[in-house]
C-alpha cells in the first residue's frame, strides 16, 4: 500500500487492474486504492511479470503492506549487472546505462553514488544548482486526493488541515508579488485561438503555467524539495495544479515535465487533470510528484492570492484576476490587463533575493508568449 | 446545425450542454437571467467546456469574444438562435 501523503496510514484496495501472470511495465496502473480522501490509481514503478496478488479487494490495510509480488523482466545485459535498487532507480531516471559504471560497493556492485559520479560531469555542464538534484520526491503530505463521488468531505478537510498546519508549522513562509502586464500574452492568445476549433482552444491558465514552469527551470531554488534538513532541487519540473473541487476541498495533481510541454500539451493534460480530479480518478504518480505548486484564483475574482506551500515543496505561485488597471510604459499611461503574480517561498530553500528573481523572469516569458 | 429547431428545444440541448459540464446541477434551479458561472460555479475550464458541448449538440461555434454573450442562460439561448437563424 503505497504511502500517497504524509497523513495517510492506511488504504482499502478497491480492485485490480492485473492479474497473476500479466507483464507490466513502469507507469502501468495496477490497481485502484481508496483512501479516505478519494480513488487513487496506483501505478508500479519497477516494471516485471505480476507472481501474485496478496491483497484482496475490499481490504483494508496499511500503508507498506505489500499488495502483490512481481518477477524482474530485466534484459539480461541489465540484469549481469550488479546493483543497489536505489542506483538501478536512479540510473533509470537519468538514462544512464549500468554496464559502463564501475561499481565501487561490496563484490563490485554500483552504488547510488557510483550513479551520480557517472552523471554529474554531464549535469556540471548546465547551470545548475548546487545541490544534488534530488532523484525522486518522497511522499507529499500535502496535495489531498481526489474526492471521488461519495467521498467524506470532513476527511479531505481534515487532510487539508493537517497538511496546511504543518507547513505553516514547520516551513518559514515569506511572500512576493509582482504586478505583470499580461496584454502581449492576452492579445496572442486571442489571436492563436481565434483560429483554432473550439476544441483546441488553449485557456490562459495553460499560458502561466507554462510560464512558471520555464521560470522554475531558470531559478531551481523554487523547483524541489526540502527534506533530511536539506533542499534538493528538482531534476524535472513537475508542475502541481491546484484543482478546486465543487463540494469543497482541493487537489494539486502534477502536469509532469511541464517545462517541456507545448501549451497544447499543457491545455490537453490540464484538461484531462481537471475531469479526473472531478471523476475521483488520479495516478498515485500524480499525487506525490510535484515540484513546484500553481494556484490560479482568477476565476473566483481574487486579485491575489498568497498559498500556502505544499510539504516537501519550497514554492507555491499564485495568480490573480486580470483586471484592467492603468499602467505607465515608456512614459506613456495606459490601460492594460494586469494579473498580480505571488510567489510564497520557503526561506530555508531561498532567499527573497532568488525569489524576485524568480517572479522577474515568469513576467519575462509572458511577454514573449509566442516563445511559451 | 438545424435551423428548424424550436426555442424550448435549443434550451433543452442547452441545458444539456451545462449538464454535461456540471452534473450536479439542477436545471430547474438556473434563474435564466443570472450568470451561469455564478450559479453553477463554472471555471474557464468549465465555461471551455460548455462550449466545445453547444459546438457538439448544435454545431454552434461559440468565438471567445462572444462568450459575454451567452453568460446567461436566456443569453444562450439567444445568442444560439440568432446563430440558427443565419444571423
Amino acid at each position: 500500500m503505497p504511502s500517497l501523503g504524509a497523513d495517510m496510514d492506511a488504504g482499502t484496495l478497491v480492485e485490480w487492474h492485473v492479474k497473476p501472470g500479466d507483464v507490466v511495465k513502469r507507469g502501468d496502473v495496477v490497481a485502484v486504492v481508496e483512501t479516505d480522501k478519494g480513488l487513487v490509481e496506483v501505478e508500479i514503478w519497477e516494471g516485471g511479470v505480476v507472481e501474485a496478488l496478496v491483497v484482496k479487494p475490499g481490504t483494508k490495510v496499511p500503508v507498506g503492506t505489500v499488495l502483490a509480488t512481481t518477477r524482474t523482466t530485466e534484459a539480461p545485459s541489465e540484469a549481469r549487472v550488479q546493483a543497489s535498487p536505489a542506483a538501478r532507480q536512479l540510473a533509470r531516471e537519468r538514462g544512464v546505462d549500468l554496464a559502463g559504471i564501475r561499481g565501487t560497493g561490496p563484490h563490485g556492485a554500483i552504488t547510488r553514488d557510483d550513479v551520480e559520479k557517472a552523471v554529474r560531469p554531464a549535469a556540471a555542464a548546465a547551470p545548475a544548482p548546487a545541490p544534488a538534484p534530488a532523484p525522486r520526491p518522497p511522499p507529499a503530505p500535502a496535495p489531498p486526493p481526489a474526492a471521488a463521488p461519495g467521498i467524506d468531505a470532513a476527511g479531505m478537510r481534515r487532510a487539508i488541515a493537517a497538511a496546511m498546519a504543518r507547513s505553516k508549522r514547520e516551513i518559514p513562509h515569506y511572500y512576493l508579488s509582482l504586478d505583470v502586464d499580461v496584454g502581449p500574452a492576452s492579445t496572442w492568445l486571442e489571436t492563436e485561438n481565434a483560429r483554432r476549433p473550439v476544441t483546441e482552444r488553449v485557456l490562459f491558465a495553460a499560458v502561466l503555467l507554462k510560464a512558471t514552469a520555464l521560470a522554475a527551470r531558470e531559478v531551481p531554488e523554487m523547483n524541489g524539495f526540502f527534506v533530511e534538513g536539506a533542499f534538493r532541487p528538482a531534476a524535472e519540473v513537475h508542475l502541481g495544479v491546484a484543482i478546486s473541487l465543487r463540494q469543497g476541498g482541493l487537489v494539486a495533481p502534477a502536469i509532469h515535465d511541464s517545462d517541456r510541454k507545448s501549451l497544447v500539451e499543457i491545455q490537453a493534460e490540464l484538461k484531462d487533470l481537471v475531469a479526473r480530479v472531478r471523476a475521483g480518478r488520479l495516478r498515485s504518480s500524480e499525487m506525490t510528484d510535484p515540484t513546484l505548486t500553481v494556484t490560479n484564483l482568477g476565476d473566483q475574482g481574487a486579485a491575489s492570492v498568497f498559498g500556502v506551500i505544499y510539504p516537501p515543496q519550497v514554492a507555491l505561485v499564485g495568480f490573480g484576476r486580470a483586471l484592467e488597471r492603468p499602467w505607465a510604459s515608456g512614459g506613456m499611461l495606459g490601460v492594460r490587463p494586469v494579473i498580480t503574480a505571488t510567489l510564497s517561498a520557503d526561506h530555508r530553500a531561498s532567499d527573497g533575493h532568488r525569489g524576485g528573481i524568480f517572479l522577474a523572469t515568469l513576467a519575462r516569458r509572458l511577454q514573449k508568449p509566442e516563445e511559451l | 446545425m438545424s435551423p428548424k429547431k424550436s426555442r424550448p428545444e435549443i434550451r433543452e440541448a442547452i441545458v444539456g450542454a451545462l449538464c454535461s459540464v456540471a452534473p450536479e446541477a439542477d436545471p430547474a434551479t438556473l434563474d435564466p437571467k443570472q450568470p451561469l458561472r455564478e450559479q453553477l460555479d463554472l471555471d474557464s475550464m468549465d465555461f471551455l467546456n460548455f462550449a466545445v458541448a453547444l459546438h457538439a449538440a448544435l454545431g454552434v461555434d461559440v468565438p471567445e469574444r462572444d462568450y459575454p454573450k451567452i453568460a446567461t442562460l436566456d443569453g444562450s439561448i439567444d445568442y444560439v438562435s440568432a446563430k440558427l437563424a443565419g444571423a
